[in-house]
């Protein structure tokens, strides 16, 4: 194995740059470093000007989400010995508007992330001394989707969002589906009122993507499916049953 | 983002023709609509329906309908478990349990035209 590899860089300042620019740095190529530790090192020892976000270095917190080669990744759980003899090109995550260097504006996705509701609603609240009992099998049914970081690789890996920004996108509607099957929740209706759409589950065309980048297996493409299946159902009862689904 | 994004990794380029295989079912089923038509208006509307896809345009552009038609299926019930979560005793059923039987109807449909069509 090489001892060192080229890490190309997307730099922008967009105060000073016109537009987003790759540059190259040369660094050591151990075999326990990932993409995370490289880029770490430019920062160190290179270029202190280097921008980007990090924190757990454990794929926990879902802060160094990147492009590598193309792929949307998590920059801390990707070796550099997977990509010798390299170049490695490390860009910022796709579909996102570009902050510095690689780091993006994720406030659309905040502001879709409250429109899906991802609390518990309850109708009526129980006494605080009360607790909501759960079964470890209701845990089951919703357990996957709870997994997610919020790191959105999956934002960055969808052509749907892409192409039209409006869309909710998958990882805010895999946690809408998450709150809507824990037990303890009493807001499936309320989230289907503002999901239920075109810019919201009827806009996924399960291209599938964004459960093939996830980091922790969550399976957004499975979530928004069905969801559509429960939409559907609720269609369905609402124009059959006498009273409506409600 | 570039026109040609399908292009740049296989998973979209197989979403692009799983989309685009709508088109060929589209004509499968126009072309069926318009064979029970020729069906139901005597043996020379019929013969004339057959005279037509003997066209080496026609078998041509139907062999492609068929392969786009086969990958629609096929793509498709491969999708069906991710949509329907079925447990059962707390244990959600493995994906063929789920896609199984949709090959299973599929096949005994299949079988039960071939019968209809194929019994003289």
């Amino acid at each position: 194995m090489a001892s060192r590899i080229t890490i190309e860089v997307t730099r922008y300042n967009p105060a000073r740059d016109p537009e987003p620019r790759m540059t190259s740095y040369e660094v050591p190529l151990h075999r326990e470093w990932v993409v995370l530790d490289a880029l770490n090192c430019i920062k160190d020892h290179l270029d202190g000007s280097l921008t980007f976000r990090w924190s757990c270095r454990m794929g926990v917190c879902g802060s160094c989400g990147m492009m590598i080669n193309g792929v949307p990744k998590l920059a801390c759980a990707t070796f550099l010995s997977d990509y010798a003899p390299g170049p490695v090109r490390v860009e910022p995550m796709r579909h996102f508007p570009i902050l510095r260097d690689l780091v993006v504006d994720t406030s659309d996705f905040l502001m879709k992330l409250a429109r899906s509701k991802p609390w518990i609603i309850r109708t009526v609240e129980k006494p605080a001394d009360e607790e909501h009992i759960q079964t470890p099998a209701q845990l089951e049914e919703y357990r996957q989707f709870s997994m997610c970081i919020n790191c959105l690789l999956c934002y960055a890996a969808c052509p749907i969002y892409g192409l039209d920004p409006q869309f909710t996108g998958p990882a805010a509607i895999a946690l809408a589906q998450r709150y809507n099957m824990d037990s303890r929740d009493e807001g499936a209706s309320e989230r289907l009122d503002s999901l239920s759409n075109r810019e919201g589950i009827w806009g996924c065309m399960f291209v599938g993507e964004c459960t093939q980048v996830c980091p922790k297996h969550v399976d957004p493409a499975g979530a928004i499916q069905q969801y559509k299946l429960t939409a559907a159902t609720e269609w369905l009862k609402a124009m059959v049953l006498p009273r409506g689904a409600k | 983002m570039s026109t040609y994004w399908w292009l740049a990794r296989w998973s979209y380029l197989t979403f692009i023709l799983r989309e685009a295989s709508s088109v060929f079912v589209g004509w499968t089923v126009l072309l069926t609509l318009v064979q029970i038509w020729a069906l139901t208006h005597g043996p020379s509307a019929n013969a004339a329906f057959h005279e037509w896809m003997r066209y080496p345009l026609m078998l041509g552009v139907n062999v492609i309908a068929f392969l786009f038609v086969l990958f629609h299926a096929v793509t498709w019930f491969g999708l069906t478990p991710k949509a329907m979560v079925i447990r059962v005793k707390g244990q959600r059923v493995p994906d063929w349990a789920i896609s199984g039987p949709n090959y299973a109807a599929w096949v005994l449909v299949s079988l039960g035209v071939a019968w209809v069509v194929l019994r003289g």
